[in-house]
């Protein structure tokens, strides 16, 4: 018989620029040891997973994070009170902070997650990049975080172009020259904040890794993919699992050295000389997990269990060469579900 | 010569790189080269074994294969660490 519980989650934004949440929930859902009773969390009334069928059970409005840590966790402990959530599983780098510093008080309502430590999340932070490097004898590219537009001008000191210009949380663009910088900073400094990462290009292949840490040193979970169909923003809109021993074993020393705690995702370039850069370490469950899911490793699942106590054994194996594609679909639903969303808050 | 022991090589020609992803489409010809370094089977042997079958001298010939050869190692399909 199966363990029935109730898992809240974020990121049903399924759009172009995807959320994990819909991925998340179809992993669970997947789950011979538990059947799931799903809230789904949306930021916007809009969110692809609040209409999708079979995907949410329940949806409430939340504040974005932006608005105070307090707010989003206090309107989390008012659903919980009248639709008690067992498992609560963040997916946006940006509500994690809000989540993290609020474990405690959740645990002691009654509501588990499995999050890396402020620690771990600081460390990885893409600001901490070259320190982080250094620390775990890990190659990563050159970068530096700038907070003020006069900075650009200096770049060409430390920098050949083309740079990456990206934003804290998200967003990366490519820049040529400064003129480029400058107009990429503005955007992303308006979307996200300061500072803004000038990091080194590194010519070569793009590879990611996602991977579930115990938060004791080992690796429950890891599959590699290259993206094969990338979006004008950057995402997979198709990839494939491989064999790479090379970068599993750096998943592991990663885990290991980290103690990490959580989903996580690793973002790597692969240079023409086979050497391996570290990009970027994603706090939690990339959007492409199913992928993984397909491949033979339900981490979503495991991350559930790993987040109530229960034992986890690391997977050892997954399918190599499994693809995932994306597509886009027009999904028809009524008014009155909009309506009662916008009005009302849950749907 | 050999290809990587964990390159995929399917009848249609497929050809699949599990380390980076790739893949790729051989011809009849390629696969049958292929097949020869399977065998470990030299140039000095290929070369008169395709003459025959094909309609080739042997200078094209390995002008030909030596452009392959060049192809599956810019592709990292061979295996040069284990090279005798």
């Amino acid at each position: 018989m199966k363990t029935k519980i109730t898992v809240a989650l974020t990121g049903l934004n399924n759009t172009d620029n995807p959320g994990p949440g819909v991925p998340v929930i179809r992993g669970i859902r997947e789950s011979d040891f538990f059947e799931t009773r799903i809230i789904g969390l949306a930021y916007e009334n809009l969110e692809p997973g609040i209409y999708m069928d079979g995907m949410v059970d329940k949806t409430y409005q939340v504040p974005y994070p932006s608005e105070g840590s307090d707010i989003l966790v206090s309107r989390i402990l008012e659903i919980h009170k009248k639709d008690p959530i067992d498992v609560l599983i963040p997916n946006f780098d940006a509500e994690l902070y809000a989540f993290m510093r609020s474990e405690n008080l959740l645990e002691e309502a009654g509501i588990k997650t499995f999050l890396p430590t402020l620690e771990q999340f600081e460390e990885r932070h893409k600001t901490n990049l070259p320190d982080f490097g250094e620390k775990y004898d890990l190659t990563v590219p050159f970068s530096k975080p700038i907070t003020r537009i006069d900075e650009i001008e200096k770049l060409k000191d430390e920098f050949d172009y083309p740079v990456m210009v990206k934003g804290k949380f998200y967003d990366a663009y490519l820049a040529y020259n400064k003129e480029q910088v400058r107009m990429n900073y503005n955007k992303i400094s308006a979307k996200w904040g300061l500072p803004v990462i000038i990091q080194e290009f590194i010519k070569g292949t793009e590879v990611n890794v996602v991977a579930l840490g115990d938060g004791k040193g080992n690796t429950i979970g890891a599959v590699p993919m290259r993206k094969q169909y990338i979006t004008d923003k950057g995402k997979a809109w198709s990839g494939i699992t491989l064999d790479d021993p090379k970068l599993l074993e750096m998943t592991h020393q990663i885990i290991r050295a980290m103690k990490w705690r959580g989903g996580m995702e690793l973002e790597l370039v692969k240079s023409h000389k086979n050497e391996l850069y570290i990009i970027e370490i994603n706090p939690r469950i990339p959007a492409w997990v199913y992928l993984a899911v397909g491949a033979g490793q339900n981490m979503p699942e495991a991350l559930v269990k790993l987040a109530l106590g229960l034992e986890v054994k690391p997977f050892d194996d997954y399918q190599v060469g499994k693809m995932f594609i994306r597509y886009s679909y027009d999904l028809i639903t009524d008014l009155k579900e909009f309506e009662k969303l916008s009005t009302l808050g849950e749907l | 010569m050999r290809i990587k022991k964990n390159i995929a090589l399917s009848d249609t020609g497929f050809v699949f790189n599990p380390t980076t992803g790739d893949s790729y489409t051989i011809n009849q010809v390629g696969q049958e080269i292929l097949g020869f370094f399977s065998e470990n089977k030299s140039l000095e042997e290929i070369t008169p074994l395709m003459t025959t079958t094909y309609d080739i001298d042997p200078p094209s010939f390995e002008k030909y294969f030596f452009d392959f050869v060049s192809m599956l190692r810019q592709f990292e399909l061979l295996d040069e660490e284990n090279e005798n």
